[in-house]
């Protein structure tokens, strides 16, 4: 039974039964997960909006506790395991490891965030998704996280036991496939992601039933924050796969250079876990070395990669386009990319909003002076959404539509819809973002109900501008949601109502026939800019990095001067 | 697809580098290295650090703190809830504490001075931040921050909180005047 593979006539992917029913099941979880967190979302942003200002502020803190773990852990961690179940099984034609852990882990994730949503729905939990001690959550708050993150840690390791099945079985030739390689770094971030979690999180559950005294709260700010900003690093890797595994999909696109993709994965393994300082640069009494040192991810190499890979993708699409002969000018690869394709559309935005908006700002907001003028205001929130909205959640929505008709055997269903989609999300999302980082940058606090700040004692209002901006959140925010309400409308259409793909793809227990070695690359490469528009680009990009940056060092040097 | 296929060169360190990739790292590195050592260069030029001086404390030891300055130099209470508002000797040690859900006490400071700004939580954590001028910190109970600050314009700055601490976190206020000699 656990022998039987199905090659899909589409696309040529080969999939195991039994991993291809898990892809599917985490993959679906995960959508429904997000449409209950997109829900949670407009409830926010209709209440920041300040000329809404819809919930209480006792819902409003319970709202947006519920959207933050379920959209930065559940909704994307059952997402992921579906992605390492696809780059490991499916990409390499390999029989998934175990599949009867992988059923555990998957048991184990469900009953976890239930546990902890549960805990939330209570009341007694609105802690947010950093529940900062002293401050206390019920106990199961906590014991749904542990176990949730368990279930994702057997999930890594089915992942990790069917590469090695898939070595020894001979299932491929030479090395894992790119894809399958930065799928490979975002499973060992997540190993250590998960185990900063656990110290953390088993202390305080322990703490929260009276088993432990006190919890140091510094020392949870910095573990902590080993697991929170260590998760967003497993979406990059696995977002930036995405990138690459559409590149491929949609244009048949090479990497430029393996070599050059590969190292730049693994400076994310060495050096992105570093980020936990992001979050304490204003912290008291943390050494000003460390801070630099890890802020800067050691001297920015793993902002390095991801200036890399931001070139080596586009440049990937741009040589492919041009071999296929669009030629003409810097440009002329990109106009005639199919933009009303939904796959690559997603992608592409999902590229130019992580690097411009979300790397950008996560560069600046994390140089350890500056952070003084952004910590803790909506900035912050305006600097990741762009990272885990539009750079990972869209690049995910974009596989999405490559994967239901392979992996479900239907049609999208409302395709127009599907075509507009990541233009409504994408903008939606930029917009919002931006007028986070402007409405930040004027002093708005995030994780705040009121910004009129009823009920203090003293009075203190903001300018006109700052109003402005919230309000034009609210717009923008709710545009995101429409967009992320079409993504859902879109794919449940098409698995209950999609037209049934006539495949003749059956079930045999015939071995895969070998994964072959990708086509040498041809003899004009390497030779001269093969890629003078993404360089281009690239410039433009550095050149906005660059304005940025001194914009942000100007404003902190108008402040009051301190030591 | 062969971003789906094993790369075609079996060692892909062997692999080839396009020109373009290997300006763009070259200009990318050059600029990463430049924003590395754009940090130490503001701690040494520039004017607005936190070098890390903080101390460990407890909410009882730094409350005591916090009325010994109230007892010594309250010139007003302000609001129905009779707010002191402490004008500390120029030069001298300031100590603000942050609690569920005030900034206690209020603060009265001369402008061009430089005074040593003591910050801790007296429970939960709170954020610091300082309004119009957006100044933010971190407060953290059990540990006492020292910020040494120097006021360069006069006028009524407002400290509100902005990490989560509750349900009436949004009411959590409080006032640094700063004032003319």
């Amino acid at each position: 039974m656990s022998e039987l593979f199905r090659t899909c006539p589409r696309s040529g992917l080969v999939f195991h039964k039994p991993a291809e029913t898990l892809i599917k099941l985490n993959a679906v979880t995960a959508v429904v997960f997000l449409a209950v967190g997109g829900i949670l979302g407009l409830l926010v942003v209709m209440t920041r909006w300040p000329a809404v200002h819809l919930l209480s502020s006792e819902l409003f803190y319970q709202v947006l506790t519920g959207h933050g773990i379920i959209m930065l852990l559940v909704w994307i961690i059952f997402f992921e395991i579906a992605i390492l179940y696809f780059c490991s099984s499916t990409l390499l034609r390999s029989r998934l490891a175990t599949p009867r852990w992988a059923w555990l882990a998957y048991a184990l994730m469900l009953g976890g965030a239930a546990i902890t949503g549960v805990a939330i729905l209570q009341g007694g939990s609105s802690v947010m998704m950093t529940s900062y001690v002293p401050m206390p959550a019920a106990p199961h708050f906590y014991l749904g996280l542990i176990l949730f993150a368990v279930g994702a840690l057997i999930g890594c390791f089915v992942f990790l036991g069917t590469l090695v099945v898939a070595k020894n079985e001979r299932t491929y030739e030479g090395s894992i496939p790119l894809v399958t390689f930065g799928a490979l770094t975002a499973c060992i971030i997540a190993i250590f992601t998960i185990a900063s979690g656990a110290i953390i999180l088993i202390p305080t559950f322990l703490w929260s039933v009276g088993y432990i005294s006190e919890i140091d709260p510094l020392m949870y700010r910095v573990i902590w924050w080993g697991m929170g900003h260590s998760s967003q690093q497993i979406n990059v890797s696995a977002h930036v796969s995405v990138w690459y595994a559409i590149a491929a999909i949609v244009f048949g696109a090479r990497p430029m250079s393996e070599r050059v993709s590969r190292t730049a994965f693994l400076l994310y393994i060495a050096f992105l876990q570093l980020a936990s300082a992001h979050h304490i640069l204003v912290d008291p009494g943390v050494g000003t070395e460390w801070k630099i040192f890890n802020t800067s991810y050691a001297m920015y190499l793993a902002v390095l990669a991801s200036m890399v890979h931001g070139l080596t993708v586009p440049g990937a699409i741009e040589v492919a386009q041009r071999e296929k002969g669009y030629t003409n000018g810097m440009f002329e690869w990109l106009r005639k990319a199919p933009w009303g394709n939904p796959v690559f559309s997603g992608m592409f935005i999902s590229l130019v909003g992580f690097g411009f908006l979300g790397g950008i700002t996560g560069v600046v907001m994390g140089t350890e002076q500056i952070n003084l003028i952004i910590h803790n205001t909506i900035y912050v929130p305006g600097h990741f959404h762009p990272t885990v909205v539009l750079g990972t959640t869209l690049a995910f929505m974009a596989l999405t539509y490559f994967l239901v008709p392979v992996l479900f055997r239907r049609e999208l269903f409302l395709p127009g819809w599907a075509k507009w989609q990541p233009y409504v999300f994408g903008f939606g999302t930029a917009l919002m973002s931006l007028f986070m980082m402007g409405a930040g940058t004027l002093g708005v606090a995030r994780r705040h109900w009121d910004m009129a700040f009823s009920g203090a004692p003293f009075s203190f209002e903001f300018g006109g501008a700052a109003y402005m901006m919230m309000g034009l959140t609210g717009i923008f925010g709710v545009v995101s949601v429409i967009g992320g309400a079409m993504f859902v409308i879109v794919v449940v259409g098409s698995l209950v109502l999609g037209k049934k793909i006539e495949d003749k793809s059956e079930y045999t227990t015939t071995r895969p026939a070998i994964l072959p070695l990708g086509p040498a690359a041809p003899a004009h490469h390497g030779k001269g800019f093969v890629a003078p528009g993404t360089f281009v680009l690239a410039l433009v990009f550095l050149a906005t990095f660059v304005v940025y940056y001194f914009l942000n060092w100007m404003y902190l040097s108008s402040v009051w001067p301190m030591n | 697809m062969s971003a789906l296929l094993p790369p075609s060169e079996r060692i892909w360190g062997n692999a080839p580098l396009d020109k373009v990739e290997g300006t763009w790292i070259a200009i990318a590195l050059v600029w990463c290295l430049f924003m590395f050592f754009m940090m130490p260069y503001w701690h040494v030029f520039g004017k607005q650090n936190y070098s890390g001086e903080a101390y460990r404390t407890t909410p009882a030891a730094y409350s005591a703190k916090v009325e010994a300055m109230v007892e010594a130099h309250t010139v007003r209470k302000e609001t129905d809830q009779q707010i002191p508002v402490v004008r500390p000797p120029a030069g001298s040690d300031v100590y603000l504490a942050g609690r569920l859900w005030s900034w206690y006490p209020a603060l009265e400071l001369e402008k061009g001075q430089t005074y040593r700004l003591h910050i801790s939580s007296l429970d939960w954590q709170h954020g610091f931040s300082l309004q119009p001028l957006n100044v933010n910190v971190q407060v953290v109970p059990g540990y006492e921050m020292v910020l040494t600050i120097t006021p360069d314009k006069s006028g009524e700055y407002t400290i509100i909180c902005n990490e989560y601490c509750g349900v009436l976190h949004h009411a959590m206020m409080g006032k640094i005047y700063v004032v003319d000699r």
